[in-house]
């Protein structure tokens, strides 16, 4: 079974989804980046699951 | 809104309708206001968030310039200046536009939140909310004030890129708000007074055909004095200074003498020259913001060297 491509119409519609394409593509470039500088600016990241968080027990200790 | 012609067949629509249906002349200058909005601010943002921001302040305009379009689309299609938009000319189809503006309304404000902050949000959607319901569909052709109205949707941008960087509102902030809502009515009733016949066969109430001409000719000139008095008002605050009080004083006795001049006309001196005086009001007030607006971005930029700003 082979599709049929109706060439006028994706002709037509070249444009359109190049213009989208392009778009998403950026879009997410931009969310990335975004996010990049949004985790490099918030400090230091703490990963500690069920377990006190070192800022706070050294808080605690001075 | 009512129906209007559908799609011409034999055009497919392109990229360039989409971008079309977000009115980017408009947008333009939102992003320029904007952007002065967020640089004159005294907490600087990282340049990619401030490109963001910017960039998410510009959707959301255009977002609600594409629904303006789809209610409008009736009215577009009899008015010269707005026949050729890409729904009355059968480029696209209003229900593209209504998709692609509601798309975009919700995507811009989500995406200022996470970018900048949730304030900066609540007033980019707040606008898009002020301008497509209140201005669009309940007001424009409900009321004679209906361009103050719209002129206040288009006054927010400088307002949200201020509150972007700050995340507050303050008295620059509401001052630059306030000069773009004063330089909206009397630029477009200097229009009105010029096309006459393009606001009278779309039926928009202008206040040239409700409270007649004379009326349009005096408000412009107290709304010209509301302008000049706030723009030289915001010369003394944190965002003003020398050049900007120079540049300002000059532009607001420019707008003021050619006020009072369209106030002391009537329609048979306007006619005998072909609304000259109208004309010359009009095209100085498309300068008018972004001269003011450069100036405010001159400021900031020289008070790091020591000649911006009063300090």
């Amino acid at each position: 079974m082979s599709f049929h491509i109706d060439s006028a119409v994706h002709k037509k519609r070249r444009s359109q989804n190049l213009g989208v394409a392009i778009c998403l593509v950026l879009f997410i470039g931009l969310i990335m980046i975004l996010s990049l500088v949004k985790l490099t600016n918030a400090g230091p990241v703490e990963g500690y699951d069920h377990a006190p968080r070192p800022t706070l027990t050294e808080g605690a200790s001075e | 809104m009512t129906n209007v012609q559908s799609l011409n067949p034999d055009h497919e629509p392109v990229f360039g309708d989409y971008i079309a249906l977000m009115k980017p002349r408009v947008m333009s200058l939102v992003v320029f206001t904007a952007f002065v909005g967020l640089m004159a601010a005294p907490v600087s943002l990282h340049p990619v968030e401030a490109f963001a921001a910017i960039l998410f302040i510009a959707i959301g305009a255009g977002a609600s310039g594409a629904l303006n379009m789809w209610w409008d689309a009736d009215i577009d299609a009899v008015m010269r200046r707005t026949k050729l938009r890409p729904i009355p000319s059968g480029r696209t189809t209003p229900e593209a536009a209504l998709s692609m503006g509601a798309a975009l309304s919700g995507m811009s404000v989500v995406m200022l939140g996470l970018a900048a902050n949730w304030h900066a949000a609540a007033w980019l959607a707040f606008t898009i909310f002020f301008y497509v319901v209140i201005y669009t569909i309940w007001l424009k052709r409900a009321t004679p004030q209906n361009i103050v109205i719209g002129g206040a949707a288009g006054a927010f941008p400088p307002l949200i890129g201020w509150v972007a960087a700050t995340g507050s509102v303050s008295i620059e902030a509401i001052l630059m708000f306030a000069l773009i809502f004063m330089w909206t009515p009397p630029h477009f009733w200097a229009l009105a007074l010029f096309m006459r016949s393009d606001y009278d066969d779309a039926k928009v109430p202008m206040l040239t055909v409700t409270h007649g001409r004379p009326s349009t000719r005096r408000h412009i000139l107290a709304y010209a004095i509301l302008q000049a008095s706030l723009a030289v008002g915001l010369a003394f605050t944190s965002v003003g200074g020398l050049i900007y009080l120079l540049v300002t004083l000059v532009c607001n006795v420019i707008v003021v003498k050619d006020a009072v001049r369209i106030w002391r006309r009537d329609e048979v001196d306007a006619e005998a020259d072909d609304f000259k005086v109208e004309r010359s009001f009009f095209k100085f007030s498309l300068f008018y913001l972004f001269i003011h607006f450069f100036a405010i971005l001159v400021e900031t930029l020289l008070t790091p060297y020591g000649f911006g700003g009063w300090s």
